[in-house]
């Protein structure tokens, strides 16, 4: 039985509108990581909060442990928020914030302090328990609001764009972090974000949103390496897949899988001719992009990455190509992915 | 374009004292000149004999505060304005929290209810205190009138509002909520909207009903700003004399007189500048407790 | 579902019940001074009548007595005369002043605003007694010129103090790309500053003229003739004759000297609580 699950889930801000969210159907898998992915105005925070109980669903039905619980209010749903900003009490100590929770449902006072120092120990928090929000660093107050979720032992954990309030050095060490608590407290939770590594990164699973509508739920190599439609296809990966319309298709290619000709060897290819016009060294590789030359191509922008010991002049054109099992299909109308077809102007 | 080396430090703390100063000289001399300047004649003058229209001046030493202390008028007007100060305040904190909690989320008409709910405070004081007067009145009063018709009151059997003692008090207390209330709310208004909106929204992820948020959460996260309310609406009316001065000019038989409106009634009514002086002066250490803990609150909110 | 519906509408109507309930007692006052004005005197003065409603025809009686036999619009004027040259000392200290303190003078810009929010502290109450007397050796006794005087005592502090905020608020980038342009520092003040903080000055404006207005103490203690007194204080003294209350016009002056006061002060509220919140609790 799924933990949470959504049928047809909608929700309309202003009548006459598209909704922020549109028919959303969804169910988690016990104990995985489910990330909501999408760009800003997608609906995700939307769908997190209806799941909370924030909002109010126009149309459709959200069921925790198999109840429908669209009348129930948030503190009847079992389940727990992580904010973005973290929300912390700011006048109460971490103890208090911790124990809070406990204290709202009736918990005896007796067993708060048992129940507030296994959260904070999970957590490495415990030194913390008398300092105020505002003595914490970033870090430090994302822990506190962790075990604050945590000591209500929920079925489910929300989790609304945790890291984005950490500067950059911190939010790799805070993923991390993230990743290994899910481990070792197991429990079933959905993860929004606007990050695609985020959520290639910790997702068991995607769900992959715009304008309110799900493209395509799959695990993140099933996202990425089978995208349904080109908005999946070119949201997910940086740079993202190139897309070169084809007649009444269009054909993409991953830029890591657009090489030089030569390198590729025997298997099955596609040639381009590539005509360089921006040459970047990353380092660890190079971003090659420039325009397609011959034909029905020409002019065409597409980018290439290219591991090191290869330097291109600009302006000069190249055979590049795309092995055959990495082309990707789309259908010109809807941008949805279909099967392969034969290319004819080889 | 000419590159030119800007004089400027970097924007964190670029001063300028020289000018700093000259900008803000003028305003300052005109406060010391009329505020600091009439504080330090008032205790002048309250250790001297000055009257109206009498331009000699003499030292008396103490007489002036031993005859005060004395003085029967004195006392009450000290015990009346203690009175009428805590019990408007303690009404006003409670009325105001639960009108600005009423007023958090938008409505329809909100906005003329806000300019209904703002004209006690608007109104120059003393034109809502005379309308009161006529509520009040001890013939015509509506209030009176609807007692009546209730049949609580005999017709010609209802007290006079501003007549007796006690109804007198009450009554002035009575204006000077009615006055205070919508600026505390207003105040509370500013202090809720400053609460960042997902804090409510956690507590009730956490379990909260609305009285545990509000009691324990939202409450406590404004009491700066309820402080603040509550020592304004302390100095607004402990200081004032007008309320008292238009309803019932301090009496019956002083029973509402306080310090200030019997500073005025001594000091320029019965032309004893000295004595006002001195009846006034007591005014201070009020207002120095007040300054006091206005500047802990603005310390401890700067902290924050 | 019933339950939570339910739970919702009695909410919602206890909201409603307690907004409903305070309005009332609230803006009642004002409601009666609109049924007074227009009451005929004997419909006013007959105890057994119901007040609530007109037994007789409403009449603009009272309203004509007010603007026609008294001195109700002289009044009016001397406020507005009063309130406009109140006002422009007011800017002309209190803009400069709270500039400086906003980004001047650092640590000691603190402590000075903080020392001026503490004089507005200081009541009218404890300053009147001697400034009687200063007003009266400056020969300004019974003139309006005293309040003109007098007024910014308590104007001046209070704008500064929320004109501080609203300066806090601009970023210093603003300044220091004129500077950088070639404007002198008080140049960059004048030029990008004040036009930028129209809307705060404006708010200024209007709250020190309701300060004006409402202000009691010193207009009955200076001003003793009744063609040279203010609103605020001639409609509750002069509009007796012996010992008879006009009640008729005198609530008909109330309203209308307090609801366009009401109007401006609503319209800026906004923008006034925006540079408090900035200023106060800072």
């Amino acid at each position: 039985m799924p933990v949470v699950e959504t049928r047809n889930l909608t929700k309309v801000f202003k009548e006459g509108e598209l909704g922020a969210v549109n028919d959303v159907n969804l169910a988690t898998r016990e104990g995985e990581f489910l990330v909501f992915l999408g760009p800003s105005g997608s609906g995700k925070t939307t769908l997190l909060r209806m799941i909370a109980g924030l909002e109010e669903p126009t149309a459709g039905e959200i069921l925790i442990g198999g109840r429908v619980v669209n009348d129930l209010s948030p503190r009847e749903r079992r389940s727990a928020m992580v904010f973005q900003s973290y929300a912390l009490y700011p006048h109460l100590t971490v103890y208090k914030n911790i124990a809070f929770p406990l204290k709202a449902q009736n918990v005896k006072k007796e067993l708060h302090k048992d129940k507030v120092e296994w959260a904070a120990s999970l957590l490495g928090i415990g030194a913390l328990l008398q300092r105020k929000p505002r003595e914490l660093s970033g870090g430090e107050r994302q822990r506190v609001a962790l075990a604050r979720a945590i000591v209500r032992e929920p079925s489910v954990f929300l989790l609304d764009e945790p890291l984005s309030n950490l500067d950059a050095k911190l939010r790799a060490s805070a993923r991390e972090e993230l990743e290994l608590f899910h481990r070792r407290v197991g429990t079933t939770t959905i993860y929004v974000t606007h990050d695609q590594v985020e959520a290639m990164a910790m997702g068991d699973r995607v769900v992959v949103l715009d304008q309110g509508v799900v493209r395509q739920i799959g695990t993140p190599r099933e996202v990425y390496d089978e995208p349904a439609d080109t908005f999946v296809a070119t949201f997910l990966g940086s740079p993202p897949m190139n897309l070169v319309e084809m007649g009444d298709f269009i054909i993409g290619f991953r830029p890591e899988h657009f090489r030089v000709a030569e390198t590729i060897g025997d298997s099955p290819k596609v040639t381009f001719d590539l005509r360089v016009e921006n040459v970047e060294y990353l380092g660890a590789e190079y971003v090659l992009s420039g325009s397609l030359a011959g034909r029905r191509l020409d002019g065409k922008k597409v980018i290439a990455r290219l591991l090191l010991g290869q330097s291109f002049e600009i302006g000069t054109t190249h055979q590049f190509a795309v092995p055959e099992q990495h082309l990707k299909f789309f259908d010109r109308s809807a941008g949805k992915r279909i099967e392969p077809r034969t290319l004819e102007w080889q | 374009m000419a590159v030119r080396r800007a004089k400027v430090k970097s924007t964190g703390a670029a001063q300028d004292p020289a000018l700093g100063t000259a900008m803000f000289a003028p305003a300052a001399l005109y406060i010391m000149l009329l505020i600091g300047v009439p504080f330090f004649l008032a205790m002048y003058y309250a250790f001297s004999d000055a009257r109206i229209g009498n331009t000699d001046l003499h030292f008396v030493g103490l007489e002036n505060f031993r005859s005060i202390l004395q003085s029967p008028s004195f006392r009450s007007a000290v015990k009346n304005s203690i009175v009428f100060t805590l019990a408007s305040q303690i009404i006003v904190i409670i009325c105001s929290t639960i009108l600005s909690i009423v007023l958090e989320n938008k409505f329809r008409g909100r906005g003329v209810i806000r300019y209904l709910i703002l004209l006690p405070w608007v109104a120059p004081i003393a034109l809502g205190a005379i309308g009161w007067k006529w509520i009040l009145d001890s013939i015509y009063s509506v209030i009176t009138w609807v007692l009546v018709w209730l049949h609580v009151f005999k017709p010609y059997g209802a007290p006079m509002w501003l007549g007796e003692p006690h109804l007198a008090m009450a009554s002035v207390i009575l204006v000077h909520c009615w006055r205070l209330i919508p600026f505390s709310t207003v105040i509370m208004l500013a202090g809720q909207t400053a609460i960042p909106k997902e804090i409510p929204e956690a507590a009730a992820i956490d379990g909260a009903g609305f009285w545990r948020t509000l009691f324990q959460i939202k409450i406590p996260m404004m009491t700066s700003i309820i402080s603040v309310a509550v020592l304004f609406g302390t100095i607004f009316t402990f200081t004032d004399m007008t309320v008292v001065y238009i309803l019932t000019a301090g009496g019956p038989y002083d029973s509402t007189q306080t310090l200030p409106s019997l500073a005025f009634a001594t000091g320029i009514q019965g032309s004893d500048l000295a004595a006002g002086a001195a009846i006034s002066l007591f005014l201070v250490p009020v207002l120095v407790v007040i300054a006091y803990l206005m500047l802990r609150v603005a310390h401890r909110a700067e902290a924050t | 579902m019933a339950k939570k519906r339910l739970r919702k509408f009695s909410a919602s109507m206890l909201h409603w019940f307690v907004l409903v309930v305070f309005t009332v007692l609230l803006a009642f006052p004002f409601y009666w001074m609109v049924i007074t004005a227009f009451k005929q005197n004997l419909d006013l003065y007959t105890v057994e009548n119901n007040p609530f409603i007109f037994n007789a025809k409403p009449t603009l009686e009272h309203l004509r007595l007010l603007l026609y036999e008294t001195r109700y619009v002289r009044w009016l004027g001397n406020t507005v005369f009063v309130g406009a040259l109140v006002v422009l000392i007011t800017l002309v200290l209190a803009v400069p002043a709270a500039y400086a303190l906003a980004r001047l003078t650092g640590r000691w810009g603190q402590r000075l605003g903080i020392g001026i929010f503490l004089t507005y502290l200081v009541p009218p109450t404890l300053l009147f007694i001697p400034l009687s007397r200063v007003v009266s050796a400056l020969g300004l006794q019974d003139t309006l010129w005293s309040l003109v005087l007098v007024y910014p005592s308590f104007t001046v502090p209070f704008s500064i103090w929320l004109l501080m905020g609203f300066f806090k608020a601009i970023p210093k980038e603003l300044e220091d790309a004129a500077m950088v342009d070639g404007l002198t520092r008080f140049g960059a003040f004048v030029k990008m500053v004040i036009p930028i903080s129209v809307s705060g000055i404006l708010t200024v404006v209007i709250f020190t003229f309701t300060l004006v207005t409402q202000e009691f103490v010193y207009a009955l203690t200076f001003i003793s003739s009744e063609s040279n007194q203010m609103v605020g204080v001639g409609i509750p003294i002069f509009l007796v004759r012996g010992d008879v209350y006009f009640w008729g016009s005198l609530m008909a002056a109330c309203l209308i000297t307090s609801l366009p006061i009401a109007l401006l002060y609503n319209i800026f509220l906004d923008r006034f609580i925006a540079g408090f919140t900035v200023g106060a609790v800072k």
